[in-house]
């Protein structure tokens, strides 16, 4: 896989094709203002650790605080910040929306585009495969395995849902690869003696990359459902603070009874609207701008 | 059905080198929804290093079915594809390999051959690491500059970094041959590879495979519908006219083009228009057919599979009897009733032994 | 066989003077695809254009029916249509509506790749049902029997079975069938001209020669004038009795078929001639033409062939050749070239090897 190329106009083709990609982005203005949005949250997620401390003081005196002045948003049933909670909280959201994503689609490209490529016994395997983790019931499975283990690191949840998702992925790229498969160049390549490997992840594969791209990203907005969803109904351990986990809270808090806090529940259904937001508008305009069709003029 | 068979060697007569290639009674059968499709019905075809084999016919006559066996990319049904006179698929892997190397295909759409995110250097320089021939980046860079000089590609080196989106045609279809070049085959099955190019460009092309013949020694198994093409390109080789999955006439180009026997050959060659404005009007309606629609696959016509075409057609014979290839003279065959009964060969029927093996 | 020349005693059923046909490209600019065309065609005359893919052909048929796609556009140039009630018609200038109607009555077009020219899901004779329809003889609505009627006479016009292909859906029919339908269509109001672009394409040798034995029987038995569009020469040799050969949106040589097969002129169509294999007959010598098309978008200075023609000299550089009459004749088949070396310009076809 690792081939370096010789000719160093090459590499200034790619980042050529690089700023092109970014004209392409800032063309369409959907797809600019979900760039903006994604970069900012995750941004944030990831740099605010750095500039606050997540050890807030218990404010017995602040519990369900208004919003007013060095609390914008108001404090939470322990007295403690709601915006300092929000800012900070995004990071195991998009921490784990990313992993599981990637997850999910690693085990589809790969699998999806060998079992295209290979057929017979390990393509009608996988197939199988897909069948069976399509129809165990999610929700219950990770009732199950929370009982058993805990799941206090987000690196598990982001592996069990990305374990969990990745059959319909791999069948949209099984179905893609079949039809590159019978590309001619890809039949070229065969006939160079190539190796298996070679075929399906330095021909098949890069040729499907925009495709994976997009799907990569639809796979962050599912996995940041899934991810809510099980903090929401407890199913994940709430530990720390984190916008599902603040859900969580407002619910068994009984937030929504005190009109004073609001902004607790509402803030963190906001965030993830706008990040989910940010994420489909993104997909809409790299479709645009990755379609071939389009692209080719 | 075709195991039980003796075949005799595709090539009668004549000095010829030990063939690369060899198709001996090779079929190959479709499934579909109506039934089995027979694409292609016991051919028997061989080819030589630096020789040109020209198999030519209508689209759905099993041209191309025939490239693909003998490029090993598909499996026939019946019969044996030989390389070197080893059946391919009952080779070991690693002479499989060798097969694998030596025999190298081109295909006919310049646009879809090329991986499009690949620069011409990566794809030619690809398959010489992959196969241990190209030593470091400089020995790979200038080895793909050579193959693309080979193609008259020149200056090679404003061509190396260039992608197949920034190419013509023409050009594209160039870098094909030069990747099919790379690992240094014996033979090139060219399917329709010129087919898709403009008249001029057409023969540039042309002329640079002819060089490569003469000068590498390269064999070719070259697929083409254009008989003129067929005659340019093959004058010194051998050509095989298929209809319905069979090869119906065989023998060297000059003779088959300017003395076709078998009555499609002859129908195809009264069809094809001539650049010559006089010349051009002086040939027959309809190719001289009684019919001008194909049977289909699916629903061949009993005993010859062109009777219901041909104008030298017979009841009780043609309809019924299918006849074989069979040699017409010393390095012609055709398979039709009426013009195999007058050939001095006809009977009895001929046998020819010891090939110059 | 229809050979050639019928007596020209009328004028010219189709003149085009200085034509130009102009595309938008994607950064804003525009490019000229046919710069400045200019010829008249007369009644039951057969015109070919010939040359290389990007030479204009197809923008120039195109335009002269107003088909363009909407990045074209006609800045310059006039085409004039005379009909055979002797009223002519200036075709730039028509509406839509009066277009639409002169389009199917007095000119039609046979395209490319039939298949994209019919609904895959209508059989052909809902689709010649329509047309029929859509262009009433006299006002009245045609009925059922008379739209098959009809249908049926055009298709056997071109020899096809009418009772087995009216019924059938377009993809049940074969590519060589498909397209004799589309020209058994754009017959449907005996137009008197009819422009086909490459009609014989992608169609094997048997169905191509079928084509173009229904081209001959229908010019002889209708006499429409035609102008088809193709990049093989042979096909040309075949259906014309005029050929103009173009490059770089110009016509750069035009004639009759015997001028332009037997003694081409511009160095470009003697390269495209030297190019084409013959069938039958000896092997002969054949070059390709160097170097590729230029672009149209940065064409060269003075003779756009100029930088692959070996006859170029410093004058060629500096000023485009206008086509210059080599052979004056009447009714449109003077031979011209526009090639300031013409004369020293000559054809032979070498044979190398003897059967």
């Amino acid at each position: 896989m690792a081939q370096v190329s010789a000719a160093p106009t090459v590499e200034a083709g790619n980042r050529g094709a690089l700023r092109g990609f970014f004209r392409e982005l800032t063309r369409s203005k959907t797809g600019f203002a979900g760039f903006i949005i994604v970069t900012l949250i995750v941004g944030m997620s990831a740099l605010a650790p750095i500039f606050i401390d997540s050890k807030m003081p218990t404010d017995l005196d602040a519990i369900w605080g208004p919003p007013r002045a060095g609390h914008w948003l108001g404090t939470d049933m322990a007295g403690k910040d709601t915006l300092k909670q929000i800012v900070l909280g995004g990071q195991t959201v998009v921490f784990v929306g990313f992993l599981a994503a990637a997850i999910t689609t690693v085990i589809a490209v790969v699998v999806g585009s060998l079992a295209a490529y290979i057929r017979g016994r390990f393509d009608s395997f996988m197939l199988q495969l897909t069948d069976i983790v399509m129809t165990v019931p999610q929700i219950v499975l990770l009732a199950v395995l929370g009982a058993f283990f805990s799941l206090d690191s987000p690196i598990y949840l982001a592996l069990i849902i990305g374990c969990l998702t990745w059959p319909v992925l791999m069948r949209s790229i099984r179905a893609q690869a079949l039809s590159l498969k019978e590309r001619e160049f890809v039949e070229a390549a065969k006939l160079l003696d190539l190796g298996t490997t070679r075929v399906v992840f330095g021909e098949i594969v890069p040729n499907m990359a925009s495709y994976i791209l997009i799907n990569f990203i639809i796979a962050v907005t599912n996995a940041i459902y899934a991810l809510v969803g099980l903090y929401v109904l407890g199913l994940a351990p709430l530990a720390g603070a984190n916008w599902g986990i603040m859900i969580n809270n407002a619910w068994i808090g009984g937030a929504m009874f005190l009109p004073a806090a609001m902004p607790y529940i509402l803030a963190p259904i906001a965030m993830i609207a706008l990040l989910q937001l940010g994420l489909i508008m993104l997909t809409r305009s790299l479709e645009e701008i990755l379609n071939p069709r389009l692209r080719d003029k | 059905m075709t195991d039980t068979v003796v075949h005799e060697d595709p090539e009668p007569g004549k000095d010829r080198p030990a063939p690369l290639i060899t198709l001996r009674g090779v079929s190959q059968t479709f499934k579909s929804k109506k039934g089995s499709l027979k694409a292609v019905d016991d051919v028997d075809l061989s080819v030589g290093p630096g020789e040109v084999l020209c198999l030519v016919g209508e689209s759905g006559c099993g041209k191309t079915t025939t490239a693909r066996m003998a490029a090993g990319l598909a499996r026939p049904s019946g019969g044996t594809v030989e390389y070197e006179g080893r059946d391919i698929w009952s080779m070991s892997k690693q002479e499989f390999a060798a097969y694998r190397k030596s025999v190298q295909y081109v295909h006919q759409d310049p646009y879809a051959s090329l991986n499009p995110i690949r620069d011409i250097h990566r794809t030619l320089v690809t398959p010489l690491r992959k196969h241990g021939m190209a030593k470091g980046r400089k020995d790979g860079w200038d080895q793909s500059a050579k193959l693309l000089e080979q193609v008259d590609l020149t200056p090679a080196e404003s061509y190396l970094p260039k992608f197949p989106h920034q190419l013509s045609g023409g050009q594209r279809q160039r870098v094909a041959v030069a990747r099919a070049l790379s690992l240094n085959p014996k033979l090139i099955i060219a399917d329709e590879s010129t087919s898709m190019l403009d008249v001029s460009i057409r023969i540039g092309m042309l002329n640079m495979l002819g060089k490569l013949r003469d000068d590498l020694g390269v064999g070719f198994l070259f697929i083409t519908h254009d008989l003129a093409i067929a005659k340019y390109f093959g004058w010194h080789g051998r050509i095989a006219v298929m209809y319905l999955g069979r090869v119906v006439e065989f023998g060297p180009t000059p003779q088959v083009i300017n003395d076709p026997q078998h009555p499609y050959t002859k129908a195809l060659l009264d069809a094809v228009p001539e650049p010559d404005p006089d010349l051009t009007r002086t040939k027959k309606a309809g190719g001289g057919l009684r019919s001008s629609e194909i049977p289909s696959l699916a629903d061949l016509p009993t005993g010859c599979s062109f009777h219901p075409r041909c104008p030298l057609h017979e009841a009780d014979t043609c309809d019924v009897l299918r006849p074989e290839l069979e040699a017409v003279s010393a390095d012609r065959k055709v398979s039709c009733h009426v013009v195999g009964r007058a050939s001095p060969l006809h009977v009895p029927a001929p046998r020819t032994g010891g090939n110059g093996e | 066989m229809p050979t050639t020349d019928p007596p020209k005693t009328d004028g010219p059923i189709l003149s085009v003077r200085d034509l130009h046909v102009a595309y938008k490209t994607g950064d804003g600019k525009t490019v000229e695809a046919v710069r400045g065309v200019d010829f008249d065609l007369y009644p039951n005359q057969s015109l070919a254009l010939v040359g290389e893919s990007g030479c204009g052909k197809t923008t120039l048929g195109l335009g002269l029916l107003r088909l363009l796609p909407k990045l074209g556009s006609v800045p310059k140039g006039s085409i004039t249509f005379n009909g055979r009630d002797g009223s002519s018609v200036d075709v730039l200038a028509l509406r839509k509506q009066e277009l639409r109607k002169w389009r199917w009555r007095d000119a039609a077009m046979v395209f490319q790749g039939a298949m994209n020219s019919f609904n895959p899901v209508l059989r052909i004779i809902d689709q010649m049902g329509d047309t029929i329809r859509a262009h009433p003889d006299g006002g009245r609505k045609p009925s059922k029997k008379e739209i098959w009627e009809r249908s049926a006479e055009l298709l056997r016009s071109v020899r096809l079975e009418p009772n087995r292909v009216l019924p059938s859906y377009p993809h049940e029919l074969s590519g060589g069938m498909r397209q004799r339908v589309l020209i058994a269509m754009s017959l449907l109001l005996d137009p008197k001209l009819l422009i086909l672009d490459e009609p014989t394409t992608a169609l094997d040798i048997l169905t191509q020669r079928a084509i173009v034995d229904v081209l001959h029987e229908l010019r002889a038995e209708r006499k429409f004038a035609m102008v088809f569009i193709s990049h093989d020469l042979a096909i040309a040799a075949e259906l014309a009795d005029r050929v103009a050969t173009m490059y770089a949106g110009k016509i750069i040589e035009a004639g009759t078929a015997r001028d332009i097969f037997y003694g081409p002129r511009h160095p470009y169509t003697v390269g495209l001639i030297k190019a084409v294999p013959p069938v039958v007959g000896d092997l002969p010598e054949l070059a390709s033409i160097p170097g590729a098309p230029p672009s149209l978008s940065n064409l060269p200075s003075g003779c756009s062939f100029a930088p692959r023609c070996e006859f170029a000299e410093d004058r060629c550089t500096e000023r485009d050749p206008e086509l210059d009459a080599i052979t004056e004749r009447s009714a449109g088949t003077t031979h011209a070239a526009a090639c300031l070396r013409w004369e020293d310009v000559t054809y032979e076809r070498k044979v190398v090897e003897r059967v």
